[in-house]
């Protein structure tokens, strides 16, 4: 199958590339750029006169409910809902059930994804056995078994001696370690962030400081032991803070926000939807405007759609009870662009935070057009305007705050190793 | 940026009445005067006696308590009977609710008996909401206590209480003593007294029980008893929950009391003609001495009975909005044609 | 339509010499009126027969069958009866009788409050014609059809206006 997209204007931050161009696939590769490989000849010509050609998205952290029983969500599904929001290549947690803490399970999860032929679907070991913070995990074995990195997902390893000898050992194996700070003491069963909303609501409340204070600690530890960390969704503006300084002297540190930390706050919780309880909180305004502040300056290296599909049975709960989390990997990019709109960031810098920069942070060829590489790529119309429905998205979870939104620019086709996966407008 | 703020508050009708009570946030100060006058028209007023009416004959109300309470559950139901609904007491423990019917089962099968009204008590902060925004659209609400988030009718209870004992809450200076951290009741207290023009609502205890924003409750916060004492004309004590002692939020009951106990002593820090409040029950020697509590200036008991109104305040109401709702919207269906003979004003 | 001003003192004044005339009457008569118009009657009443027992009030807001209709009047204020019902001869007083509803709500009250000897009804007009109930009064000063509406104004002066209206009904 060989194509040809015309006219598009390519927009790869890899190749610090924005210009309209043509683009040429052949056997699910990148072949050409503005001149054709020597031969070519098409099956099919597209013409993206308008539109925008970018490379598939890459998301750091999104659940698809596989392995596991009364979840939400499977890898074919989900992974549709995936490239329906042009997001080619994802990481899932380790805290599928069971949790991803033996080669099996991870093998599982990408031979499952291999048969879905939807989207590159990359798991992430845990680093503790069954996640719970007492025994490392077989870490090599994992990375063996096709783990792009060795996390603790929402569980952080609360025992600093245990995290230490964790850290450690992920670094005598130059294995890529994702922490989410958070002490559970600190954090006490709270479930919104401690506040303006949650001292009128009577919510039980997180401080920043439960995700400071672990952060603090992670931090030390993770220059002690000379790993290469990843700090997932930050969400106070203390650890953007903290997280630059740390970078400032020298630490091999990156980290990631939730896409929807940069939008909403603790004041969406005034009616106590539970389509807004998350984890970690929505913090404060000023959290919001600090974490925008990091995306822009460079602090924050990429954004994330914390994907968690979840049941009615799940979410249709007093707020305490919900369960957290956002069905996200329809807006990642939508809400990312609008950031754009919000004049938070330049085009360019947006489509680096979900392309180039995860990829980078992974050691990973995704995420880019140049030749050779996957054709995993987007077509967006950026002219197109949208509401997003809840009863329509793709994902089984449908539980997304964003419901009723208007946004400006759509995609309109994506390809994964050169096929089209997903159709705007398809029947 | 978010539509969800200037969504309509949903405790209101289309014609911004009362259709459920959860949290007083929100409301108007006309809403909250409506409750305390007619509970008035509930009390004797010789003898503060309540009588039996039979405003709701036929209305079914169930008590559904997720969370037990002897106490406000029995006043709930007093004023209930005064009113001559047909009641239904419902306990559910938590634990059941979660073993497999969903919360939401429970309440649809309740509203398939024909329920009129749910007076709802439940251990989530924003569980009445939750509720409200599921029932059918003929069902009610009403907040009896959820989480530490709001207890809007032991609230209007203390209102109408002051404003019996002071004439009006208006420029009265509130001193609330103790967990707010915790309290609906003080989450609830304070935004009336807010609506209701207070001069002054000072909260005293020590920082690991005050809420982590109290700016956003619009109060004072004194650490010292004496100081927030001073020339106050209402004193609330709130009850000291036996489980915070375990958080380690407070050294001891002794020390408490100690620093925040209500004595003889520290009363006369407050004006001479302060009131004693209490919502109950009392922990005598942890935050009030029983010289005070039984004292002249206590008016502990008298809450009670005013509870029985307010409540039947807030039921008539709601069902009266109801009422009126119907009627208005069975006017602008019949308004094309001529209006109905069937009207005989008495 | 017409307008008529009738003379409220002199009906007072007869309705008071048909009450004194009733078996049932003496000085320790006790009198309840019902809110507002029967309120204001039964304090006239009250003056010109000397009864030293205070005036009992009834506000039947809560007691209307119609609550379902017409929800519950924001302008309710508590009855007051300032002496037990039991065993008493009642004198209850309203200003017009018409459908008997009124009544009707006043004496289901009135037995929440304990079980009276009797009561008399005392209206000062039976306005007949358009009874829901079977109630007549027995002590009333002046007749009139449902045709013609009284507008009654009070407290302080008391009076009253007979309004011809053949329309104001049908």
């Amino acid at each position: 199958m060989k194509i040809i997209i015309k006219n598009g204007r390519v927009i790869d931050p890899s190749q610090n590339l924005d210009c309209t161009t043509d683009l040429y696939i052949a056997r699910g590769h990148i072949v050409g750029l503005d001149t054709p490989p020597e031969g070519f000849e098409p099956n099919q010509t597209i013409d993206a006169k308008a539109k925008w050609i970018l490379p598939g998205l890459v998301d750091m952290q999104a659940r698809l409910g596989e392995p596991g029983h009364n979840q939400t969500g499977h890898i074919a599904s989900e992974t549709k809902a995936a490239v329906a929001g042009g997001i080619t290549s994802l990481c899932c947690p380790p805290d599928t059930d069971p949790v991803t803490d033996t080669q099996a399970v991870a093998e599982l999860i990408q031979r499952r994804a291999r048969q879905a032929a939807t989207a590159f679907v990359m798991p992430i070991g845990a680093l503790t056995q069954g996640l719970k913070g007492e025994h490392l995990s077989e870490m090599y074995a994992l990375k063996q078994g096709g783990c792009v990195a060795l996390s603790q997902a929402n569980q952080p390893i609360q025992n600093p001696l245990i995290l230490k000898n964790a850290l450690e050992y992920a670094a005598s194996h130059n294995l890529l370690v994702i922490l989410r700070s958070e002490n559970h003491q600190l954090k006490n069963h709270g479930v919104a962030h401690s506040g303006a909303v949650s001292t009128r609501l009577g919510l039980p409340s997180i401080p920043a400081s439960a995700e400071t204070t672990a952060l603090a600690r992670d931090l030390i530890l993770v220059e002690e032991a000379g790993v290469r960390a990843h700090f997932s969704q930050i969400s106070c503006a203390r650890s953007v803070e903290m997280i630059q300084q740390a970078k400032q002297r020298g630490l091999p540190v990156t980290c990631d926000v939730a896409i929807h930390q940069l939008f909403l706050t603790e004041m969406d919780l005034l009616d106590f939807s539970s389509l807004v309880h998350v984890t970690p909180p929505l913090r404060s305004q000023a959290d919001r405007d600090a974490l925008r502040l990091g995306v822009k300056m460079g602090v924050i290296d990429a954004i994330v759609s914390d994907h968690t599909p979840r049941g009615r049975d799940e979410k249709q709960l007093p707020f305490g009870e919900s369960k957290p989390g956002i069905s996200g990997l329809e807006t990642l990019l939508a809400l990312t662009l609008r950031l754009v709109d919000d004049k938070v960031l330049s085009l360019s810098q947006a489509i680096q935070l979900l392309t180039e920069q995860p990829a980078n942070i992974l050691g990973l060829n995704c995420g880019s057009l140049q030749l050779g590489s996957s054709a995993d790529l987007v077509i967006f119309d950026p002219e197109s305007y949208w509401t997003l429905h809840s009863e329509s998205m793709l994902s089984e979870g449908k539980n997304s705050p964003f419901s009723g939104w208007e946004f400006s620019g759509q995609v309109e086709m994506t390809f994964f190793q050169g096929r089209p996966v997903y159709l705007a407008n398809a029947v | 940026m978010s539509a969800r703020l200037t969504r309509p508050n949903i405790q209101l009708n289309e014609q911004g009445k009362l259709k459920h009570f959860l949290t007083l946030e929100g409301l108007k100060p006309h809403h909250l005067t409506e409750i305390l006058d007619t509970a008035e028209s509930f009390l004797n007023p010789h003898t503060n006696e309540i009588k039996k009416v039979p405003l709701l004959r036929g209305k079914t109300i169930m008590n559904l308590f997720f969370e037990p309470s002897t106490r406000t559950r029995t006043t709930f139901e007093i004023a209930e009977k005064r009113l001559s609904a047909d009641v239904m007491n419902l306990n559910i423990s938590a634990s059941a609710t979660k073993k497999g019917e969903s919360l939401l089962d429970t309440m649809w099968n309740l509203e398939a008996m024909q329920a009129d009204m749910f007076v709802i008590r439940h251990s989530e902060s924003g569980a009445a909401h939750f509720f409200a925004e599921h029932v059918a659209p003929h069902v009610h609400v009403l907040n009896a206590g959820d989480g530490q988030h709001a207890h809007p009718t032991q609230a209007m209870l203390d209102m109408f209480t002051i404003r019996k004992l002071k004439g009006d809450v208006f420029d009265l200076k509130v001193a609330i003593v103790g967990d707010i951290l915790h309290s609906r009741v003080a989450r609830s207290q304070i935004q009336a007294l807010s609506l209701l023009e207070a001069r002054e609502i000072r909260v005293i205890g020590p920082k690991t029980l005050i809420p982590p924003f109290p700016e956003a409750l619009g109060v004072h916060v004194y650490h010292d008893m004496e100081a927030g004492l001073e020339g106050v004309d209402v004193i609330i004590m709130l009850r000291l929950q036996n489980e915070r002692m375990q958080g380690a939020l407070l050294p001891s009951e002794q020390e408490y009391f100690n620093l925040y106990g209500l004595t003889e002593r520290r009363l006369a820090y407050a004006k001479p003609d302060a009131i004693v409040m209490h919502p109950g029950p009392i922990n005598r020697g942890v935050e009030i001495d029983s010289a005070v509590a039984d004292g002249p200036q206590s008016v502990i008991l008298q809450q009670v009975t005013y509870g029985i109104a307010v409540r039947m305040a807030v039921m008539s109401i709601i069902m009266s909005n109801a009422a009126l709702l119907a009627q208005a919207q069975a006017e602008a269906v019949e308004s094309p044609e001529q209006a109905s003979s069937q009207e005989r004003p008495e | 339509m017409t307008k008529l001003n009738l003379d409220i003192n002199q009906l007072l004044d007869e309705l008071a010499q048909k009450v004194r005339e009733h078996k049932l009457f003496d000085d320790q008569a006790k009198l309840i009126g019902i809110r507002t118009g029967g309120e204001w009657i039964a304090k006239g009443l009250h003056q010109r027969l000397n009864i030293t027992s205070p005036l009992g009030v009834l506000d039947i807001s809560f007691y209307r069958d119609d609550f379902s209709k017409i929800g519950l009047n924001p302008a309710v204020q508590p009855s007051n009866i300032p002496w037990s019902v039991d065993d008493q001869h009642i004198f209850l007083i309203d200003d017009v009788l018409y459908t008997g509803r009124t009544t009707r709500a006043a004496m289901n009250e009135i037995f929440d409050y304990g079980r009276p000897a009797s009561i008399t009804l005392v209206t000062l007009v039976d306005r007949k014609g358009a009874r829901d109930l079977p109630i007549q009064p027995d002590i009333s000063a002046l007749q009139m059809q449902c045709h013609q509406t009284l507008k009654l104004t009070g407290p302080e002066p008391l009076s009253m206006t007979l309004i011809e209206n053949a329309e104001a009904d049908q």
